[in-house]
């Protein structure tokens, strides 16, 4: 990785990168707000710009990362920081809303745990929780019987084994959203197979690290 | 098997028979499926970013802040002329370290071991014995799966992060895991390696993380050298049979417990200790004006 902080720095940019994936396309803009120490010491720790690398496709050891606030204003990539309060959270918190080319945007609070381990807080608003460790699928659907025995039979399809699941609803038959945290990488097909269903609104992938 | 207990990897090794980065490395590809062939290039991978953070290391560079650089050059010209105290492997130990943990303050390419601010620690151990041709990068990658075990065990039971657990939990465990690693290049026994990483961890607990002005820098770069003649003496006492009297998953247990009870202001903050003395504050004010 580049220094100086595993959590700071090598943390933020899989902060960064995380939400990038999440968004699904590359972002043309981005605003940050920085909450606890990452508030407090973003400048001196190069958060800002290990959060600008990752939402520019960097990974953690990518030595442009030093620069990488000069290579977002060359691609034409808006981002801007600012320090703000959040309930209950980290002291290691971001909280960053994408905009990419197409006009879809979204919304990531996550967090960096550590020794470079982030964990996603929330999702729009929505409460989550995982790492982005390992391959993830997040499915968001309409609130209703039998979503996630669908979701399950195309894993199951697939010899998708899961490890862990998580279900988070705004209100009951509401807007709900499903992480499930799987042994092996979900296949396209089975991400296509699941955008088909009428209760599904949207399916994300993300690989597990590996850096 | 999960690795979270030196007991257990200490059982499993008698059990099988297999050595202790053996054990750590089966128990990487079960928990992870991780192949074990990706798992032994990514570790060289990493070796290889320990040798060049200090090969690249150029004693003109400084910090952002300009708090840090140069300090391994001058370790380095003393170790030549000025007959260190500590001996020529400790000077060059020292040397390796700050110049790690300089680069990383600089923002170059370091190998987070296990962590960015104590990135200093495991090369430091490691590069003198290489370098001296008493160590082969086949060895000490195989002896990096130990470093690896060590970590493993202090995240799982306690915490890797000063934001948590202070600094205990960063140069500590660095010293731990450095500790161990060299007990085991020295061939000492499985039991002296977790010896190893219980004497080091319990030298520095208590260790709070008090980031002057915030930054990685002071007094994280000199701790770095601290964390690692630290480990070199841990290794020396549990590989001449002296043992730890509490045993190492206590040990790791009470940091993580010890880290709970630390004031927010001893954790990351820049708050507490050196960064709220009054030249603390005051580089701070200069840096965030």
């Amino acid at each position: 990785m580049v220094g100086p902080s595993s959590s700071h720095t090598a943390g933020a940019v899989r902060i960064g990168l995380t939400a990038r994936r999440l968004l699904g396309e590359p972002p043309i803009a981005a605003e940050i707000l920085l909450h606890g120490s990452f508030a407090a010491t973003y400048r001196g720790h190069g958060t800002d710009r290990a959060l600008a690398a990752g939402i520019l496709g960097m990974l953690p050891d990518d030595t442009g990362i030093p620069n990488s606030l000069q290579i977002a204003k060359q691609a034409r990539v808006a981002i801007t920081f600012s320090v703000t309060e959040l309930k209950e959270a980290h002291p290691n918190t971001a909280l960053l809303r994408l905009r990419g080319a197409s006009g879809k945007t979204m919304e990531i609070q996550a967090s960096s745990v550590g020794g470079g381990r982030i964990h996603v807080d929330k999702i729009d608003g929505i409460p989550v929780s995982f790492s982005a460790d390992m391959p993830t699928l997040i499915v968001r659907n309409t609130d209703q019987p039998g979503s996630v025995s669908d979701v399950a039979k195309e894993l199951c399809r697939h010899g998708i084994n899961i490890a862990t699941m998580q279900l988070y609803r705004d209100h009951r038959g509401g807007c709900a959203i499903m992480v499930f945290e799987t042994d092996q990488s979900v296949p396209d097909a089975a991400v296509a197979a699941l955008e088909q269903m009428p209760e599904i609104l949207s399916v994300i992938f993300l690989d597990g690290f590996n850096d | 098997m999960k690795l979270d207990s030196f007991a257990e990897i200490i059982n499993a090794c008698a059990d099988s028979g297999k050595s202790f980065p053996q054990i750590v490395a089966e128990s990487n590809t079960e928990n992870f499926g991780i192949a074990p062939a990706d798992a032994y290039t990514r570790m060289r991978a990493i070796w290889r970013t320990m040798l060049d953070s200090v090969k690249n290391y150029d004693p003109a560079d400084r910090s952002a802040s300009g708090l840090s650089g140069g300090d391994g050059g001058k370790m380095d010209a003393y170790a030549v002329d000025g007959a260190p105290l500590c001996g020529d492997y400790l000077a060059d130990v020292m040397a390796c370290a700050l110049k790690t943990a300089e680069s990383n303050a600089c923002m170059k390419r370091i190998a987070a071991a296990p962590t960015a601010g104590a990135c200093g620690v495991l090369p430091a151990v490691l590069l003198p014995l290489y370098r001296r041709g008493l160590l082969t990068e086949d060895d000490a990658i195989d002896a990096l799966f130990v470093s690896a075990g060590i970590g493993s065990v202090i995240a799982e039971r306690a915490s890797m992060s000063g934001a948590e657990a202070g600094c205990q939990a960063e140069i500590g465990a660095a010293s731990a895991m450095a500790a161990g690693t060299l007990v085991y290049i020295r061939k000492g026994s499985p039991a002296q390696i977790a010896a190893a990483a219980g004497i080091a961890l319990q030298n520095l607990m208590g260790l709070v993380c008090d980031p002057v002005a915030g930054l990685v820098e002071v007094p994280c770069v000199k701790r770095n050298a601290a964390g690692a003649v630290n480990a070199c003496a841990a290794a020396d006492m549990a590989l001449a049979g002296i043992t730890s009297r509490i045993p190492p998953d206590q040990i790791v247990d009470a940091m993580g417990a010890v880290g709970r009870r630390l004031d927010e202001s001893l954790r990351e903050t820049g708050r507490g200790g050196l960064a709220a003395t009054p030249e603390g504050k005051r580089i701070a004010q200069e840096f965030y004006k």
